[in-house]
């Protein structure tokens, strides 16, 4: 058996299906950007959490420190929970507020992380004590016109 | 009356016809991944294949994948400038290749290029009895044959979907950046921000994967189970076509259903 000109074709495609293959990985996915390699998991609870989805990331001072992994809804709250994983680099302390933004005015919704000053540090199946809900625009709107109508003298 | 008889007649031979086909299409994929240790041993055989049904596809992937990639550049653009958000063209090129167009249309594509060119001559080789000369002399004509065509089939199909999509992206790319003027920053970065490598790089791999056995395995089986005749030839690489297309969308629903199940 030696080597043919066929062999020489097919190692050519080969190669460069794998580095279509690396092209999509490094340059289309986010590989290494947001996939971290090490997490640990903490929770928190909000009375709303707005549009916010699976996956969506968890930012601090704008840059991505983990992604959201689960929401669910406690039935003993009426709460909404969820569940976050954050990259293991990242610690946090334990008075940490939990707010959910949303990026720019028709973006989506992620959730922001304030670094609080305690000297303890979140550590994995922790719980976010201090959170903030989503803004809901619908509500904000109704306190607007409560409010105007309230200013007006009635007549 | 009789009219009537011979219909029903006729539907019930297709149906009996249908299932047999089936029963035997299952043993023949069995007996096929049990030849394959054997076929794989002698690896020129699948790498024979690989260039038949790999290299020669590539001039259709590349210029289909670059073509579908500057068609979602533009009609992208169309649509996201009315909402102010042509930066997002990046996200909608990339997201729609990676998940469905890349592996559904690269491999409807080597159903067509590849598999059909594999039914003929499996076809041919049983119209010409070469598969029964190859049993009197105690050759295997499924280890030397059909699994080399199968696994050819089933490793070249998530390479060449792979390249699909990325040369849809850089079409996309050339279409926004290079001729529309979207901001090439935005358009790079939005991509990487949507597109998962686990969620949507490598779930299009796997689905190309799948289509690649679904393909490979109707190429192969067709042509083994052909009427030897030269008729029987043209309609097995007829149905080689119309069952691939077929099972590609069919699959690709099933395995989308699976996969995104309504997340983002």
């Amino acid at each position: 058996m030696s080597r043919t000109s066929l062999d020489l074709w097919v190692g050519f495609f080969v190669i460069i299906g794998m580095g279509a293959l690396l092209f999509l990985a490094m340059k289309v996915g986010n590989v290494g950007t947001s996939n971290f390699d090490e997490t640990y998991v903490i929770k928190a609870q909000f009375d709303n959490i707005g549009g916010l989805k699976v996956r969506a990331p968890v930012k601090s001072a704008g840059v991505v420190v983990g992604r959201v992994t689960n929401i669910g809804f406690d039935t003993e709250s009426y709460r909404a929970e969820v569940t976050f994983s954050l990259g293991a680099g990242y610690r946090f302390p334990k008075d940490t507020i939990a707010t959910i933004l949303t990026s720019g005015l028709l973006g989506e919704q992620y959730v922001g992380l304030d670094a609080g000053g305690d000297s303890e540090m979140l550590t994995n199946g922790d719980a976010v004590q201090l959170t903030q809900s989503a803004v809901v625009l619908e509500k904000l709107i109704g306190q607007f016109m409560f409010d105007k109508a309230a200013e007006t003298p009635a007549n | 009356m009789t009219a009537l008889l011979d219909l029903v007649r006729r539907i019930g031979a297709g149906v009996v016809e249908a299932v047999w086909r089936i029963g035997f299409a299952t043993r023949f994929f069995g007996l096929l991944l049990a030849y394959s240790g054997q076929s794989l041993a002698r690896l020129h055989l699948t790498i024979r294949e690989i260039y038949f049904s790999g290299v020669l596809s590539l001039l259709i992937i590349v210029v289909s994948g670059l073509f579908v990639g500057m068609v979602l550049g533009l009609q992208g653009y169309e649509t996201l400038q009315r909402y102010g958000s042509s930066e997002a063209l990046g996200v909608l090129v990339a997201l729609s290749l990676t998940r469905e167009l890349g592996p559904v249309v690269a491999a409807l594509l080597f159903a067509s290029r590849a598999g059909s060119a594999v039914t003929a001559e499996i076809g041919l080789m049983k119209t010409t009895e070469q598969l029964k000369a190859m049993d009197m002399m105690a050759v295997n004509p499924l280890a030397r044959v059909v699994a080399p065509r199968f696994w050819g089939g089933v490793i070249s199909m998530p390479l060449l979907a792979a390249l699909f999509s990325a040369m849809g992206v850089f079409g996309g790319w050339l279409i926004g950046v290079v001729f529309i003027g979207v901001d090439e920053g935005a358009f790079w970065s939005q991509m990487q921000a949507a597109v998962d490598f686990r969620f949507d790089v490598l779930n299009g791999v796997i689905k190309s994967f799948v289509f690649g056995v679904a393909v490979a395995l109707i190429a192969v089986f067709e042509g083994y189970d052909c009427t030897p005749t030269a008729e029987g030839v043209s309609r097995a690489i007829t149905r080689t076509v119309v069952s691939s297309a077929l099972a590609i969308l069919a699959l690709d629903f099933v395995l989308t259903s699976f996969m995104f199940r309504g997340q983002s």
